[in-house]
């Protein structure tokens, strides 16, 4: 195993966490569904054009939360299954490695999956997106991501496993995610001028996003060694 | 020589958690929480703006003060079990109770703050920086009772609460500035004076003085009986599972 | 004093909830301690 860089490792992991996806096509096929329902329910319970349009970059975030609980889930669950995680462990694998290695694999559909609501919001709620506001938003946005994969992987990975832990995913996750959806929301906000805010408002949002995302992310590698060694 | 019979723990021992230490502690703590109550509800002053209100603060701010700090226990226990080479056990138990602690202290927080605003405020809930971040952070410390409850071994309890625990308090911070930036933006927050601030005259400092220290002295005596508790806990699952081992290696006909 | 329901009650609230943690408390501390002897426990 030490002939393996760690760079290697944080590819190896990645690259199998996105074939999985790539062959089982749970993101597309069933997670961006459920996300673009949630959207729709939304519209259902708010009841209103003008508080839609207003609360748009929220009830997208919101969605985000809920969609990638149920993603990071499933990437621990199929590492359980079959003992992957376990095997790479004995064999003297880098955990922070593989933590980093998944934390990308989970960006990356986390990010996707933001494209898919942010255009259904566009569509549905009739939020116009600015072009000025646009580097913001995707700033925002992706380190918002980082910040939320980080805190999801480190929390699936103690919470996977046994029957009846994954349930307290939610309950640990939520809580310490709440900057991010603050953050995020709030700089989204600015990006498309929802309730007269204007795009430079947004910029301590991308501040607070990315100390969060660097905070956890490093403390998420560090914590995922012991916290896999069950 | 008188023969007697092989003692009993029952006899021989001291029931409970008590110690002299602890007795001492708990009259002062008695004392000061007597002395807290009296100068709260009675020798202090009403405030010049929120009247009798105020006295909710002698009572709520104690409360606050204590939630913080057994999480601050809590977190540095939680470091002396994750990094310390013998990945103490008792660590791990004072982590443990030191939550409990603070969880019950973070709800009467809330509670008392809700009491409080519903007199100044007129409503039970402000969506000030210190109520959401006191509400977040009892809510994540449920979540850091239910991974101590959950199923395994007792390292694998405490390495996993460990790491919960100094998660949590690295969340403290961030959820803080979040939130107070998030306020910011609502200029209603600056009109209602949020924070419940008061200008504090010297009787009144003093009667919050003395709830502090009541609470930090009721702190140490909750602390130390209920992690001797957590401590008696696990050894009787230990000498439970020798009991049972024995009793396997009884019927299997193994000979000791 | 006026509202003293609300504070009254915080009171109550306060020093109820410090009462009921610590005499649960010492109670499992004596039902548990009923089976050790004193050797046993590592504080005395």
């Amino acid at each position: 195993m030490s002939s393996v860089s760690r760079l290697q490792m944080v590819r190896a992991v990645c690259a199998k966490d996105l074939r999985i996806e790539q062959r089982s096509k749970v993101l597309t096929s069933q997670i961006m569904p459920f996300a673009l329902v949630t959207l729709v329910l939304f519209a259902f319970a708010l009841d209103g054009d003008a508080i839609l349009e207003r609360t748009a970059p929220g009830l997208v975030w919101l969605a985000m939360l809920f969609s990638s609980m149920i993603i990071v889930q499933r990437s621990f669950a199929v590492e359980t299954a079959d003992g992957a995680l376990d095997a790479l462990r004995v064999a003297g694998a880098d955990m922070s490695a593989v933590f980093w290695g998944k934390w990308f694999a989970l960006i990356v559909q986390l990010v996707i999956l933001e494209v898919v609501l942010i255009v259904g919001a566009i569509v549905m709620y009739g939020i116009d997106l600015r072009i000025s506001g646009l580097v913001l938003l995707v700033t925002s946005s992706i380190s918002a991501t980082c910040g939320l994969s980080a805190v999801s992987t480190i929390y699936a990975g103690l919470a996977s496993g046994v029957r009846g832990r994954e349930s307290l995913l939610p309950l640990l996750v939520l809580p310490v995610a709440s900057p991010v959806l603050i953050g995020a929301t709030r700089a989204a906000e600015a990006a498309f001028g929802a309730g007269g805010t204007v795009v430079s408002e947004g910029w301590p949002w991308l501040g607070l996003l990315s100390v969060f995302a660097v905070v956890f992310s490093f403390g998420g590698s560090l914590a995922f060694g012991p916290l896999i060694d069950d | 020589m008188t023969l007697d019979p092989p003692s009993t723990a029952s006899t021989t021992s001291r029931r409970g958690t008590a110690t002299a230490a602890t007795r001492v502690l708990g009259v002062l703590t008695i004392v000061m929480i007597g002395w807290l109550g009296v100068f709260g509800l009675l020798l202090s002053p009403a405030d010049r703006d929120q009247g009798d209100a105020v006295r909710i603060m002698y009572v709520h701010v104690p409360s606050v003060w204590l939630a913080y700090l057994a999480f601050i226990v809590t977190a540095l226990a939680s470091a002396v079990h994750l990094f310390g080479k013998s990945h103490s056990m008792q660590a791990d138990r004072v982590a443990g109770a030191s939550a409990e602690i603070g969880v019950v202290f973070m709800a009467v927080t809330l509670v008392t703050g809700m009491l409080w605003g519903r007199i100044t405020w007129g409503v039970y809930w402000q969506w000030d920086a210190r109520l959401t971040t006191t509400a977040l952070l009892f809510i994540s410390y449920i979540g850091y009772l239910a991974v101590r409850g959950l199923e395994g071994s007792r390292s694998q309890r405490a390495r996993r609460s460990a790491i919960v625990g100094l998660l949590a308090v690295l969340e403290v911070p961030l959820v803080h500035w979040s939130v107070r930036l998030w306020r910011s933006l609502h200029q209603e927050a600056t009109v209602l004076g949020t924070d419940l601030d008061v200008s504090l005259d010297g009787l009144m400092l003093f009667s919050l003085f003395v709830g502090v220290v009541a609470f930090t002295l009721l702190f140490l005596w909750l602390l130390l009986h209920r992690s001797r508790v957590l401590t008696m806990i696990d050894l009787s699952a230990e000498t439970g599972l020798d009991a049972a081992l024995a009793q396997r290696r009884a019927e299997g006909g193994v000979t000791a | 004093m006026t509202d003293a329901g609300f504070i009254l009650g915080s009171y109550a609230i306060t020093f109820g909830s410090i009462l009921i943690f610590a005499w649960r408390t010492i109670r499992s501390g004596k039902s548990l301690s009923d089976g050790m002897s004193d050797e046993e426990k590592p504080w005395l």
